[in-house]
């Protein structure tokens, strides 16, 4: 970039005719503006989860005499879930693969899957939220630990659904058209984006809410 | 073709044609047009908040003043802020985002139209959401405050107090926690503001990311990074604050709505939770906020002093770094906001050596626009005066605020006036300013008529002696110990006669209001027309004739240096003077005439209705939430999502475009818009 600085400061008025400018590449990005606006938001979803695990660092212990979330996680348990959650983004890259090399109904069925595995995964949640709620008797209002418990793994399970959402309707389109085309190629490589940035963010949550958090 | 229903409507989804009349405006995904629709928002909001304050200067223009009630008094300050910051100063700098930054980089929209239109209209819809408080909003004194007798008391709130305006949030615009909570503010009007805040803090984010890969990707050929406009480069760095900072105060947002309308215990510190955890949310927010507002007017300053001053900008590269090292430090400062929230000595100083910081790099614009002016041939026209003023009034404001990062002075003035004068200083005098500079400056590229300059002028004195009127002796009066939100003071106090002088100062400004808005409805029909190059401005909004035409750039433009369109008018001579070319005059013209009359049909995005539908739904399920015990809230719930998402349904199924529509679809050489449509 700094060579662009010496034409524009120079004594001289530019040349209009001459120049560099003819060789340079058009100067976007070359990163398709769907894509580079899905990474842009999944910046600032960082933010978003950032604070909601801040958060529950700084209540995690605030237990008051009731039950909070170290004193009852079934880390077994959701040690299985969060495999599952994480061999859904290898079924994703399978997906991606599979439409690379115009395989539609390889495409298709690892759709399917992710989204399954996927809503695995959120049943599994719903099942531990059950769990905590009815049994071990922990609510949402029991004390901050709790509430910032069931916060940051609510909004994470809501970013869960609306991905599956987002799959689903991959797999319906692919159904509709009898295959996805190169421009859907791309949707389906948003939706990948989105699915993965979701992972991550889990795997970041069972580290430091579950296995650092159990007591 | 000016109503949809010229042609038969087969389907809804169908994309809409309207290019006039009411409908034009509700389907647009025109960036030209959105950003009128912002200006005019931010503008009457900008009459409500300004009301607001009047009152607010009448009640305090004597000692025991009674023309407020208490309650009044507290709701008035609150929503006078909530307005002025996210219902005024921003969407006016949306406006002018809108508006310029493809015009800027050379673009013919940006890079999601749809996506654009969306985020004006939850904007709106969220503006509305926030002041429907006035029909909902009651006054409900605070449950669990008991005296040394064990009698419930309720503040000074009584029956005399259950007036419409003092129903309307009162936590201030902060609004801190648990003060803002379930037991100290019942009723809904909090819950207004806390979910309002959410519904603008999304159209703020789908703005940022719509800006930063607009900028990213849909520069002209040659239009490098370093090579535009140094307002395109504040817009960036803007957008990157609203990015990073928004989401955290969805996050402060979502817990104090949890904790009001669900029973969680984040903010109560009865329960375990801890209030100060909000203020390190809020501010965390809170600060970056600050230069999401200034940052807009430093760029519009940056447009309008070279141009006036017949020189380049001095120090581009600095200018432009200095306002990106404005955005990285403004994340790390905001605890300076709460030396006296009880934070540990460590954190008071390190706090207060970044605040120090920050003294720098805006400390390097200052020097750079004076050093713009310095030997330049100064043109003191109208948008030339506010920008001067800006750079007056804001070091003002920034000598005051560097005071801030002294801890044991910034303890002195916590909550007092001197608070409200420096920050009404780099907000008003500042940001105000400069969005006022950038109205007089782009006026004919929206209307292709000039503002009336003697209008102007008046406009600009008479706000400029009004402002220091009001808001100098706010510092005195902060240092004498006038405490902020404070509905009376005593006679004894001494503290009369500079409050009367601030309230005469208040109106001096409204009088100012009302001659710009005089000279706005007299400019707009009977003002001198422009012409294409009224300014001899530097950059390539100016190519285009005035009123920009639909597709901005007949042809696209190729950029070969920083400020493109001088180096076209003028050469250097051997000392380095400016000397206008020969055929500079010819070459205006001749911009004129071929941006009027494009070579081939352009195609631009299509309108479409769902934005406005989707954002329709977004305030229901705000309601929703607020009356979730009832029937209507649940419904609401239900109601709400369905119409976002049946939207968003309609918005991925219909067509791109309409190709069989004459009017809008064309090839060609300079026919084509990049990533049209793919919103």
């Amino acid at each position: 970039m700094a060579d662009t600085f010496e034409i524009e400061e120079g004594a001289d008025a530019p040349e209009h005719d001459t120049g560099d400018d003819h060789h340079v590449v058009h100067e976007s990005t070359g990163i398709d503006n769907r894509k580079l606006g899905m990474w842009v938001f999944l910046s600032s979803e960082f933010m978003f989860f950032g604070a909601f695990i801040s958060n529950y660092l700084l209540y995690g212990n605030r237990d008051f005499d009731s039950v909070v979330p170290r004193d009852i996680y079934d880390i077994p348990f959701t040690s299985i879930s969060s495999f599952v959650l994480l061999m859904s983004s290898l079924t994703m890259v399978l997906a991606h693969h599979a439409l690379s090399t115009g395989d539609q109904n390889g495409t298709k069925t690892w759709l399917m899957a992710t989204a399954l595995l996927g809503s695995v995964f959120l049943g599994g949640q719903v099942f531990e939220f059950y769990e905590f709620i009815t049994v071990k008797d922990m609510t949402l209002t029991s004390n901050p630990a709790a509430s910032a418990f069931y916060m940051l793994t609510g909004f994470h399970g809501a970013h869960v659904a609306i991905g599956i959402l987002m799959l689903l309707s991959l797999f319906g389109i692919t159904r509709r058209q009898g295959g996805l085309s190169e421009k859907h190629g791309m949707n389906l490589e948003l939706v990948g984006l989105y699915w993965h940035f979701v992972d991550i963010i889990w795997i970041v949550i069972f580290t430091i809410v579950y296995l650092l958090g159990a007591a | 073709m000016t109503t949809t229903a010229s042609r038969p409507a087969s389907t809804i989804f169908r994309r809409p044609r309207a290019t006039e009349g009411f409908w034009s405006w509700i389907t647009t995904t025109d960036h030209k047009k959105i950003g009128i629709m912002y200006g005019y928002a931010a503008f009457f909001f900008f009459i409500i908040g300004g009301l607001e304050a009047l009152l607010l200067r009448l009640q305090l223009a004597g000692p025991n003043g009674d023309f407020l009630t208490a309650a009044e008094y507290n709701a008035m300050f609150t929503t006078h802020g909530v307005t002025m910051v996210f219902l005024f100063v921003m969407p006016a700098s949306a406006a002018f985002f809108n508006y310029l930054l493809p015009l800027m980089i050379g673009a013919r929209d940006v890079a999601f139209p749809r996506m654009n239109a969306l985020s004006w209209w939850i904007f709106i819809f969220g503006g509305l959401f926030l002041y429907s408080v006035i029909f909902f909003g009651e006054v409900v004194p605070p449950v669990g405050i008991e005296d040394a007798q064990g009698v419930v008391v309720s503040g000074n709130i009584d029956e005399s107090d259950q007036t419409l305006l003092g129903g309307l949030p009162d936590g201030g615009w902060f609004l801190y926690q648990p003060n803002a909570g379930p037991d100290y503010s019942p009723g809904a009007a909090i819950d207004f503001a806390l979910i309002g805040l959410q519904i603008l803090g999304v159209a703020s984010l789908i703005s940022a990311i719509n800006f930063i890969v607009t900028v990213f990707n849909m520069r002209a050929e040659g239009m490098r990074l370093l090579r535009m406009p140094v307002f395109v480069w504040m817009t960036l760095v803007v957008a990157f604050l609203l990015l990073f900072s928004l989401p955290i105060i969805a996050v402060a947002l979502f817990m104090a709505t949890f904790d009001r309308a669900f029973g969680t215990l984040f903010f109560q510190a009865v329960g375990g939770g801890d209030p100060v955890l909000w203020q390190h949310l809020f501010w965390l927010f809170g600060h970056p906020e600050v230069y999401i507002l200034i940052l807009p007017a430093m760029g519009i300053v940056s447009e309008v002093l070279p141009t006036n001053s017949r020189k380049p900008l001095f120090g581009y590269a600095a200018v432009v770094f200095a306002g990106a090292a404005i955005g990285f430090l403004g994340f790390g400062v905001w605890a300076h906001h709460m030396f006296s929230s009880g934070i540990t000595p460590v954190a008071q100083a390190a706090f207060g050596l970044a605040t120090m910081t920050i003294a720098v790099p805006t400390g390097i614009k200052i020097f750079n626009w004076m050093g713009t002016m310095w030997g330049g041939r100064l043109k003191f026209n109208t948008a030339m005066l506010f920008s001067i003023g800006f750079v007056a009034m804001f070091v003002i404001g920034g000598l005051s605020g560097v005071t801030h990062s002294i801890v044991p002075s910034d303890w002195q003035q916590t909550d007092t006036y001197y608070i409200v004068g420096h920050f009404h200083y780099v907000l008003f005098g500042g940001a105000i300013f400069g969005l006022f500079s950038g109205i007089y400056y782009w006026f004919p590229k929206i209307t292709g008529r000039l503002m009336n300059e003697r209008l102007g002028k008046a406009h600009f004195w008479v706000q400029f002696i009004g402002f220091n009127l009001t808001f100098a002796p706010m510092h005195w009066l902060g240092l004498q110990g006038m405490v902020r939100r404070t509905w009376r003071y005593a006679p004894e106090a001494g503290l009369g006669p500079w409050n009367f002088a601030v309230t005469i100062g208040a109106f001096t400004i409204a009088l100012g209001v009302a001659i710009f808005w005089v000279n706005w409805i007299y400019s707009k029909r009977k003002g001198e027309p422009s012409g294409l190059d009224p300014w001899d401005a530097r950059t390539i909004e100016w190519t285009i004739p005035n009123p920009t035409p639909a597709y901005n750039f007949a042809t696209p433009p190729v950029i070969h240096s920083l400020d493109d369109f001088w180096h076209q008018k003028y050469r250097e001579d051997e000392e380095g003077r400016p000397v206008r070319r020969e055929d500079a005059d010819d070459l205006v013209e001749r911009l004129d005439h071929e941006g009027r009359n494009p070579k081939s049909k352009i195609h631009l995005p299509a309108p479409s209705y769902f934005p406005f539908i989707m954002a329709m739904g977004l305030p229901l399920i705000g309601y929703g939430i607020i009356y979730h015990t009832s029937i209507v809230g649940k419904a609401l719930l239900v109601i709400g999502p369905l119409i976002t998402i049946g939207a968003l349904i309609g918005w991925g199924i219909e067509p791109l475009e309409e190709p069989e529509d004459p009017d809008l679809h064309g090839d060609g050489p300079g026919g084509e818009l990049v990533g049209a449509g793919a919103s």
